[in-house]
């Protein structure tokens, strides 16, 4: 049985690598053009378009155009990759049309990248070679200098300039194990791919003078396979955006085609699955996990294995007879696993489901999506190891409908998995039954709440129930139910592929692993950031995210989403995971992260969660149903000018009782963000309820706008645009604004090019 | 298909003329797997699709091809903001109001396309063209502010750009 797995696996894998081999050799040039939401919304389908014409005219056969997912580049997108053999990879952004002309004629058939729309560019000339050292803090061979300074020294001494190799420091590239730390340095040798492991001078010497100066790789220093975020930094590792994350779940993102299960395949796809099913034991998956500190990304971070080996061991009340001491999965013995007959008691129930959210409602969030859309192999994966772990034989994915694409990728991903017997009965000869559905949430944020979403997939409202009985004892029509989210799952092939203990060693104490933040709002570069949990704020806000835009400052961060907080910019040194987050007043949340700069109003902010919340309250519970509906109340009072100070203390009230009160998580955590705001930010409560002032200019009712007649010239810009010729005014003559009329718009504020429009 | 009505006949004939054949195909097949009534909201989507919007006719022919109660059906229609019980224009206007939008100015455009169009959220304009309605989050946070217009989604939107913009749907609703 045990070579059977692995047989059938290999021969599957065979297969892809064959297709591939025949769609695509080694030597083509490769156009890659991302494919999802929000890369189709920037114009990549016109680019794609743009290409295809090209290629068609110019009957190259040497040309590949290859679909990828997104990056999480988002704020740069279209983006474009050219990969020449040989050459390191060009990626170019914000490409249209015309820059996909360019890009064809003059980079793919004339060899000349058009330097000017580089990705993070432009730059003035493509460098020859990139070494990418690893950023580890225990990667360091134990010599009295700096590495970085005695690389860059010796690059020098062997006449390399600058325009021949470019030195990056990324992060880190998970090479190491704990035996070896802080004996070597990794550096990885682009475009050649080459992962090299050096421990002394003479080893670096060697390999600059055989592979840089003389061209032939050193085979003896060369590691052997490949780190997990290998594939990520050959192709995005030069980019700063891209080589400070440690890409894990994302690893795939802008790599493979998310339609293609060959591709897959190529990347290690469903070798994670080939191990636990030769293994056999769900024991030793549960125990995998829990030993990596995975924890559930959707929000809660309950322990995953823990949660994994409750729904193992539950079972269906009513059908078990004797006494308590059934234990499925862990069978005596060697792991003869047996779904659905349990030694020796007879037929026991063992129907048992298991569930990934998917209804990513959390506004500001988006990774789930992008994991969706660019990688939904992996994370199907994930959930037949699930499945296998917990003992189920039907899975479900619980998307919400407005995702139309990351639906339609994942059907695409069920049905090849069906199709080569990887999904069904016997997968891969081990005996397992598993099969997915695909089930369509209907635009209801508490339905992110389990049994909220048991009740939904059941067809019916989705309204939370009172727990316990948690769903891994009593779930979905009854049944014991694991819920997970998707960036868990995606996260499980690489446990097991790459072992719990390195997984467990990249996180903070208590998880293990990465987090992958939708990082938005108010900064520099927008995305998909992905750093190892205990990473700070700083980190990702600013030297990956680049600040705050437009050189304003940082007033704070949002997490959480609606059920988070405000993390104020002092706080910017703060570790993020689950507890250190949860201690500030706020949660990791799914993963949106939105950067307030100093234009937000922070009690606007807390208004218009407040607003979502209210507006998405199920109305079971009157804590919550009620609670939120008064909270708005008195936030709407605020901001339009009529709060008193006695309304803050309200709040404070409302808000606690609510966290006490509530029957579900949506309840309890929608006061989070007033209260957190109201702990770091009462100067600004307090200016609006006493000195009915908005410190930010942003609550309409608490502003006003007057001309400077000093500064105003009379261009009469103003009068023009004002939508509601509120404006009067000589042409030369300073204007004037009718207060009485003014809508406050700020259409005048924005327009004035003399800075003469003042908002007060 | 089990019945539990005499005139069963009656029934699935006014449901097809209310659905149309292949709803009530889609209907039938949702039935034949383990927990048909767990398809409801499967089966709301579909109808969905095809109308545009939920009518009561259709929740209640639904309710009777389903076998469940029209109470439960409405109740479902009605407890998920995806679902629409009236009619919609040709195009249907998502101005996105999640986080990063709202910061990035999202009001501002929704208030463009509000004075524009005459209408407010909820509503369809007089010429039927357009449906505005606000969504939570469509997950393009990276290209905020955002308006997806039927499918497709317009990035960093500013209210200059809004008149162009719907002028380009209204050009395509006369052709």
């Amino acid at each position: 049985m045990t070579t059977k797995v692995v047989e059938q696996y290999e021969a599957l894998a065979n297969r892809a690598e064959e297709i591939l081999r025949q769609r695509a050799t080694a030597d083509k040039i490769r156009i890659q053009v991302g494919s999802a939401t929000c890369e189709h919304a920037a114009g990549s389908r016109d680019v794609l378009d743009e290409f295809r014409k090209h290629l068609a005219a110019a009957g190259r056969d040497d040309i590949l155009l290859h679909q990828t997912g997104c990056t999480g580049r988002c704020s740069r997108e279209p983006i474009v990759g050219v990969m020449v053999p040989g050459q390191m990879p060009v990626k170019y952004e914000r490409v249209d049309r015309q820059l996909a002309h360019e890009i064809f004629t003059q980079h793919v058939l004339q060899g000349r990248p058009v330097l000017e729309h580089v990705l993070d560019g432009p730059v003035e000339r493509l460098a020859r070679h990139e070494i990418l050292i690893c950023g580890s803090v225990r990667c360091g061979w134990k010599g009295p200098r700096p590495f970085q300074e005695v690389l860059a020294e010796k690059l020098s001494a062997a006449g390399l300039a600058n325009e021949d190799v470019h030195v990056v420091r990324a992060h880190c590239f998970g090479a190491c194990n704990a035996k070896e730390a802080g004996h070597f340095s990794h550096l990885m040798i682009q475009p050649d791919r080459v992962l090299y492991r050096v421990k002394d001078e003479a080893e670096l010497d060697e390999i600059i003078r055989e592979h840089l100066v003389g061209g032939r790789p050193v085979e003896r220093l060369r590691m052997p396979g490949k780190t997990i975020g290998g594939n990520f930094l050959e192709l995005y590792g030069d980019v700063a955006f891209f080589n400070r994350q440690s890409r894990v779940a994302l690893r795939h993102n802008g790599v493979i085609d998310p339609e293609s299960i060959e591709e897959y395949f190529h990347y290690h796809g469903f070798r994670a699955l080939a191990k636990v099913l030769e293994k056999n034991d769900p024991r030793w998956v549960i125990d995998e996990i829990t030993r990596s500190k995975l924890r559930g990304r959707g929000g809660g971070g309950y322990p995953t294995g823990l949660k994994w080996k409750m729904g193992n061991e539950a079972f269906s009340p009513g059908v078990h007879a004797g006494k308590g001491t059934f234990s499925p999965g862990v069978h005596a013995g060697k792991g003869t696993f047996s779904p659905g007959v349990h030694a020796g008691k007879g037929a026991a129930d063992r129907t048992r489901y298991l569930i990934c959210n998917a209804d990513e409602g959390d506004p500001g969030a988006f990774m789930d999506r992008s994991m969706l859309e660019s990688d939904p192999l992996n994370v199907v994966e994930g959930m037949i190891i699930g499945g296998f772990a917990i003992g189920a034989s039907q899975g479900f994915f619980y998307v919400r409908a407005e995702y139309p694409m990351a639906i339609r990728r994942i059907e695409r991903a069920i049905e090849l998995c069906r199709q080569w017997g990887l999904l069904g009965k016997n997968i891969l000869g081990s005996g397992f039954d598993f099969d997915l559905e695909i089930r369509l949430g209907a635009g209801a944020f508490v339905c992110g709440e389990e049994t909220a979403l048991i009740h939904s997939i059941e067809g019916e409202r989705g309204q939370p129930r009172v727990r316990p009985p948690y769903p891994t004892e009593k779930g979905l029509w009854g049944k014991p139910t694991v819920i997970n989210n998707v960036e868990t799952f995606a996260n499980v092939t690489a446990v097991v592929n790459y072992g719990a203990k390195w997984f467990a060693r990249i996180g903070s104490e208590k998880s293990g692993g990465t987090k992958v933040f939708a990082l938005a709002g108010k900064v520099q570069h927008t995305g998909l950031v992905e750093v190892p949990m205990g990473t700070t704020l700083r980190t990702v806000v600013e030297e990956i995210g680049g600040g705050v835009a437009g050189g304003r400052k940082l007033k704070a961060i949002q997490t959480g989403g609606p059920a988070g907080g405000c993390i104020p910019a002092e706080w910017i040194d703060l570790p993020v995971d689950f507890d250190s987050l949860m201690k500030a007043g706020s949660i990791m949340g799914s993963g949106g992260m939105i950067i307030l700069d100093e234009d937000d109003c922070m009690v606007d902010i807390a208004k218009y969660f407040m607003t979502f919340s209210q507006d998405e309250s199920c109305g079971k519970c009157t804590p919550c149903r009620e609670g939120t509906t008064r909270m708005l109340e008195i936030l709407e009072r605020i901001t339009s000018g009529g709060g008193t100070p006695e309304d803050l203390d309200k709040l404070k009230r409302l808000g606690l009782l609510m966290k006490r009160a509530s029957l579900c998580g949506l309840g309890r955590a929608a006061a989070n963000p007033i209260l957190s705001t109201l702990e770091h930010y009462s100067d600004e409560y307090e200016a609006h309820v006493v000195e009915r002032r908005c410190p930010a200019h942003k609550c309409k009712a608490l502003i006003h706008y007057e001309i400077d007649p000093e500064k105003c010239v009379g261009c009469t810009v103003c009068a023009r645009n004002c939508p509601v010729t509120c404006i009067s005014g000589e042409r030369k003559e300073p204007h004037l604004i009718d207060q009485s009329h003014c809508i406050k718009c700020g259409r005048c504020f924005e327009v004035c090019r003399f800075e003469a429009v003042k908002r007060m | 298909m089990s019945t539990c009505t005499d005139n069963w006949e009656q029934v699935e004939a006014a449901a097809k003329m209310v659905l149309g054949e292949p709803i009530v195909d889609f209907i039938e097949q949702a039935s034949a797997k383990p927990h048909p009534e767990s398809q409801l909201i499967a089966v709301l989507h579909e109808v969905q699709s095809r109308f545009g919007y939920l009518a009561e006719t259709h929740l209640d022919a639904v309710a009777q091809l389903m076998q469940v109660p029209a109470a439960k059906v409405v109740g479902v229609a009605g407890f998920y903001h995806f679902f629409r019980l009236k009619p919609r224009g040709k195009f249907m206007i998502n101005v996105c109001i999640g986080t990063a939008c709202y910061v990035k100015g999202a009001e501002r455009i929704a208030q463009k396309i509000i004075e524009e169009l005459g209408i407010t959220w909820g509503e369809t304009s007089k010429n039927g063209v357009f449906t505005l309605e606000g969504a939570r989050c469509l997950g393009t946070c990276g290209l905020a502010p955002v308006v997806m217009i039927d499918d497709e989604i317009h990035g960093e939107v500013t209210p200059d750009q809004v008149p162009a913009l719907l002028e380009k749907y209204l050009k395509k609703a006369r052709e």
